[in-house]
């Protein structure tokens, strides 16, 4: 397990998400306004939507393409079957840590 | 307690839904093991048909997929197939489907090696289902030859016939003609071959089958009767024609089986359990081995095999009360087949006999070959014994029930067919008696619907299906539930949810437009800590920051992170993640200037396409996040705002400059319109467009808002048309004599939908619900005496407008604002803290 720097918080405008590719993985990190930090992939199941230009809340993203929507803290999907796959992610003195 | 060890050896339609239904009984009695030949979970064989016809994509069909399996801890052997069950020393055994090879194929897997799995039982269920029958044909097997069963035969048969011209349906069943119509969307020539004289004979008799084949041919397939194939004939690994019995020919480039099924009984056989055509059954599902049972097509219970998915639900209510001891009085007794077909195209339902055969066994006809309309009844000790009921089906709900019920009939026969005054009315499922079954695919009656809507709440198709299933197979029943559902919900399951405007806050319109107004709440978050304890709803966002920006214009507060991606970045999102960029052209008019930036803003940024879009503007598409604020600023065009729920186009004809027939200056009065109104946030999109006169050619009837001139100098005004999903003609508003009391009236009624419509309304919608009377009373009349004051508001909002993209090209909002993806680079840190 490697701790990866993805830099300052600030790069992820406030209750948004922004997505990195971290060694050909396209992961989105998210900044709820409730506090807090999650990644997760970046494609959604359905049909590849970005994750990251989604809406979220306190612990779910909306996907952008056709409104699927996946919870942040264990990336179980609403709809059956659908799952994102989730990663360790948490915020040390203003830098976004990411455990690959 | 320990389990005991359940294995069921298919994982078809039949034993993915007695595992279902043991589940629903007994959660926890059995450890369950599942054998499937096919490499997948569970999926709905019927809509196959449709994924062959382009209507559904495979993944749409999956009935349980893999985490279904995992979450009821079901252990699933995907790909292997049972060679027998061991009855003696209680082990079932299975050996993987060798690669390419069918999995109904008798030799499908190879010889017993280290490969063989073995679970031992305490109780097995066979639901092998069936295999098609292929006829004796020389040549079958060839490439470009397909039987028509499973998920990869499909997928198999659209690949290849991708390469081909013509193709041969050998079969003219249910499942032929399924196939037929589903081959004729990948656009090649398709003739059906049928060895009886007519088709469908199963279900039809002569004359049907007849009228039948006429409705088929009339699609552009043709269709050969009393045709028997002998010889398929290939040149260099190419099949080119089919051989007839009376030596005619069919050139032909593939060929596609469907001649019926056959029941898989050779793990029952090799097992020796009692088989005859099926594996015999009693009433209890039980095989001749008292821890055996079976369900499904592979079954033959008291002499009868079913080749349709309603028997199956029967079969799998009485086998789980059975094996779990839930009731062991439990019995099959038989099926009676009543069918709703459903080959795209043609409607028909059939039931029971399609002959007489009694001399007293009374037979009503009701023909209209013009409409293509055939209905027969067959009606034996005053009971129907069958029906056909071909190109008109309305009276089939009923006709069905009475024949499942053995109702007595009534005495006027014409009732049976078109209504009467004591019968139901037949398309009303309210009225059918409560057990009659509303979904024919899965088995569910009326009663578990109008439980499902009064007693969990489903308002919703989607709902309903979720907690019954219904609707969930063919879809051919989705009329009956959306009237039970508006008989239901109106009377008892009235859920006030479906009225608030966004699902978070639990408040109508009405009533949340006071509450931010009190409060003063000018942003969204702001709402949420207000009017929901402080708890974000991600699905609410959306909807609040759309309401806000329409009540307080500039005032509002804008959030980012509460809009939709495409009201972030003003563009709108595609399917590869790029964006596309339609700038607006005030009624349909540019100029040389206008379009000599946009081809240069194309070619310098090499736009992949330029289109004209279907409102009159151009679309530049596939353009990266990155570069929209430079295109904007070098386009230097206002926004279009075809990405938003906003005032988007105003259409126009050429009108009085140009056209001999123009009676008005369209083309004017649309810009003037366009100008005034652009770009105004509201529920949903709102499309307009100004006529020169009433042939329309701007197509205003059907806008959400609509200008007609007429002789004499006026102007019609139109709300509430729709040309998109939903196509309905506009109500006429008002007729006017100047161009000022259009822009009025306009604006009148669009901040009267923007106050009170619902969010994703549109007006087509709107004018309905409201009607167009009150609509007149209200905004014409001045009944409520408010017009003035939407004058004002309208007013209010249309001298807010600023064009996003001039002020957002100039400065990102926030830097991130236009960021695509980062890459980030991994350094391989050397970690030594010694
Ligand atoms: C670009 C365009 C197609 C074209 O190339 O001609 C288009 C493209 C889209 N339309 Fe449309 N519509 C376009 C004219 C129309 C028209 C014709 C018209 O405006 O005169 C209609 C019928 C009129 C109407 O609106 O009812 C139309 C009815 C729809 C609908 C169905 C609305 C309905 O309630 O029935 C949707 C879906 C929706 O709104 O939920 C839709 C949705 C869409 C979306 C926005 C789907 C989406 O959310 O991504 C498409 C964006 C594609 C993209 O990625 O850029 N589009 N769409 C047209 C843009 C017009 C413009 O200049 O702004
Ligand atoms: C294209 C098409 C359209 C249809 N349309 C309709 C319709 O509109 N209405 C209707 O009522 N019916 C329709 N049917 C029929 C319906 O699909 C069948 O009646 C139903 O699928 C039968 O269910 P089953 O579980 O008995 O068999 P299946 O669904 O065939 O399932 C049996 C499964 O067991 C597996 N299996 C067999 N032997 C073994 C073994 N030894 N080891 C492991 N696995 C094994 C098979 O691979 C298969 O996956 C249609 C069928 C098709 C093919
Ligand atoms: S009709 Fe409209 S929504 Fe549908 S694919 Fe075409 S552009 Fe997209
Ligand atoms: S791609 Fe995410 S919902 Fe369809």
């Amino acid at each position: 397990m490697d701790n990866i720097n993805l830099g300052s918080i600030e790069k992820i405008p406030l209750g948004q998400g922004h997505c990195f590719i971290v060694e050909n993985e396209e992961i989105a990190v998210f900044r709820p306004r409730a506090g807090g930090l999650y990644a997760v992939q970046n494609r959604c199941p359905h049909r590849n939507g970005p994750l990251a230009e989604g809406v979220i809340d306190a612990c779910h993203v909306i996907c952008p393409y056709h409104g699927h929507k996946f919870d942040l803290q264990t990336g179980r999907g609403a709809e059956k079957g659908e799952t994102v796959k989730i990663y360790e992610v948490k915020e040390e003195s203003g830098e976004i840590i990411l455990k690959l | 307690m320990t389990r005991q060890r359940l294995v069921v050896i298919g994982n078809g339609m039949a034993g993915a839904r007695v595992v279902e239904e043991i589940l629903k009984r007994a959660p926890d009695l059995f450890e369950i093991i599942m054998f499937g030949a096919e490499p997948y979970g569970n999926y709905n064989r019927i809509l196959l048909s449709d994924v062959l016809n382009g209507k559904e994509k495979p993944t749409d069909i999956f009935i349980n997929p893999l985490s279904w399996y995992k979450e009821n801890n079901i252990t699933l052997h995907a790909g292997l197939r049972v060679l027998k069950i061991d009855r003696t020393n209680k082990v079932v055994v299975a050996m993987p489907v060798s690669r390419g090879a069918k999995p109904y194929d008798r030799n499908s897997t190879a010889l017993p090696d280290d490969s063989q799995v073995s679970e031992p039982y305490d109780k097995v269920i066979l639901a092998t289902g069936s295999r098609p029958f292929i006829p004796l044909i020389e040549g079958w097997g060839a490439p470009g030859t397909f039987a028509f069963r499973t998920l990869d035969d499909c997928a198999q048969i659209e690949e290849y016939a991708k390469n081909c011209k013509r193709t041969a349906v050998i079969g003219g069943g249910l499942l032929g003609l399924e196939a037929a119509r589903g081959l004729l969307t990948h656009g090649v020539q398709v003739t059906v071959i049928e060895a009886g004289p007519y088709l469908m004979n199963a279900q039809l008799d002569p004359e049907g089958g007849r009228l039948l084949k006429s409705t088929i041919e009339a699609m552009g397939i043709q269709v050969l009767c009393n045709t028997i194939t002998t010889k398929i004939g290939a040149e260099n690994n190419r099949i080119t024609q089919l051989l007839f019995k009376d030596e005619s020919t069919l050139e032909t480039d593939m060929v596609v089986v469907s001649a019926g099924i056959r029941p898989m009984t050779e793990v029952a056989e090799d097992s020796n359990l009692a088989i005859n055509k099926g594996i015999l059954c009693n009433d209890q599902m039980r095989t001749s081995d008292h821890n055996i049972f079976a369900v499904g097509e592979c079954v033959e219970h008291r002499g009868q095999l079913y080749g349709l998915v309603d028997p199956i639900w029967e079969q799998a209510r009485v086998l789980a009360d059975q094996i779990t001891g839930v009731n062991p009085k439990s019995q099959y007794t038989g099926s009676k087949l009543a069918t709703k077909l459903k080959v795209m195209g043609v409607e028909l339902v059939s039931m029971g006999e399609t002959e007489a055969k009694n001399p007293d066994d009374e037979i009503v006809v009701y023909r209209e070959p013009k409409r293509g309309i055939y209905q027969k009844l067959i009606i034996r000790k005053n009971r129907l014994a069958g029906g056909i009921l071909l190109g008109d089906t309305q009276a089939g709900n009923v006709l069905m029930q009475m024949f499942r019920e053995e109702t007595s009939l009534p005495k006027k026969r014409t009732e049976l067919l078109f209504g009467g005054s004591n019968l139901p009315s037949l398309a009303n499922a309210a009225d059918l008696p409560d057990h009659a079954q509303i979904c024919n695919c899965h088995g569910v009656s009326k009663t578990q619907i109008r439980d499902a809507i009064i007693l969990q709440g489903c308002t919703s198709l989607n709902q309903v299906g979720q907690c019954t299933k219904a609707g969930k197979g063919c879809g051919s029943c989705k009329g009956l539930i959306v009237q039970l559902i508006q008989a239901y919900h109106g009377q008892v399951g009235y859920d006030p949810a479906e009225h608030y405007y966004v699902p978070g806050i639990s408040l109508e319109k009405s009533q949340l437009i006071a509450a931010i107004k009190a409060k003063n709440l000018k942003s969204v978050s702001h709402v949420f800590q207000e009017l929901a304890s402080g708890v974000e709803d991600a699905a609410s966002k959306v909807g609040l920051a759309s309401l806000l920006r329409s009540i307080w214009n500039e005032e509002y507060q804008d959030e980012r992170d509460a809009r939709f991606i495409n009201d972030r970045v003003h563009a709108n999102i595609q399917r590869d993640g790029t964006f596309s960029v339609v700038p607006r052209i005030y009624g349909g008019v540019t100029s040389a200037d206008e379009l000599i930036r946009i081809g240069t803003v194309a070619k310098k940024y090499n736009v992949p396409m330029i289109k004209i879009t279907g409102g009159q503007r151009i679309d530049l598409l596939g353009i990266k996040k990155e570069d929209l604020p430079h295109i904007w600023k070098d386009l230097g065009i206002p926004s279009g705002h075809a990405y938003t729920k906003a005032v988007r186009t105003v259409k126009s004809c050429v009108g009085t400059d140009f056209c001999r027939y123009g009676l008005g200056d369209s083309i004017k009065l649309a810009q003037e319109i366009e100008h005034k109104l652009q770009g105004i946030e509201s529920p949903h999109k709102i499309k307009m467009a100004a006529a020169g006169c009433p042939r329309n050619c701007s197509e205003a009837y059907v806008k959400d808002v609509g200008v007609v001139a007429i002789e004499g100098g006026k102007w019609e005004i139109y709300v509430g048309g729709a040309s998109g999903g939903t196509v309905r003609k506009g109500d006429l508003l008002a007729t006017v004599e100047t161009h000022e009391e259009v822009l009025k009236l306009v604006g009148r009624f669009i901040q009267y939908y923007r106050e009170h419509a619902k969010y994703m309304e549109r007006t087509y919608s709107f004018a309905e619900r409201i009607g167009i009377d009150r609509l007149k009373g209200i905004l014409i009349e001045n009944e409520m005496g408010i017009c003035k004051r939407l004058d004002e508001e309208i007013q209010k909002s249309a001298a807010a407008y600023v064009d996003p993209w001039k002020k957002e090209s100039e400065e990102p909002l926030y830097p991130q604002q236009f960021e695509g993806p980062e890459l980030v680079h991994v350094l391989q840190e050397a970690i030594n803290n010694g």
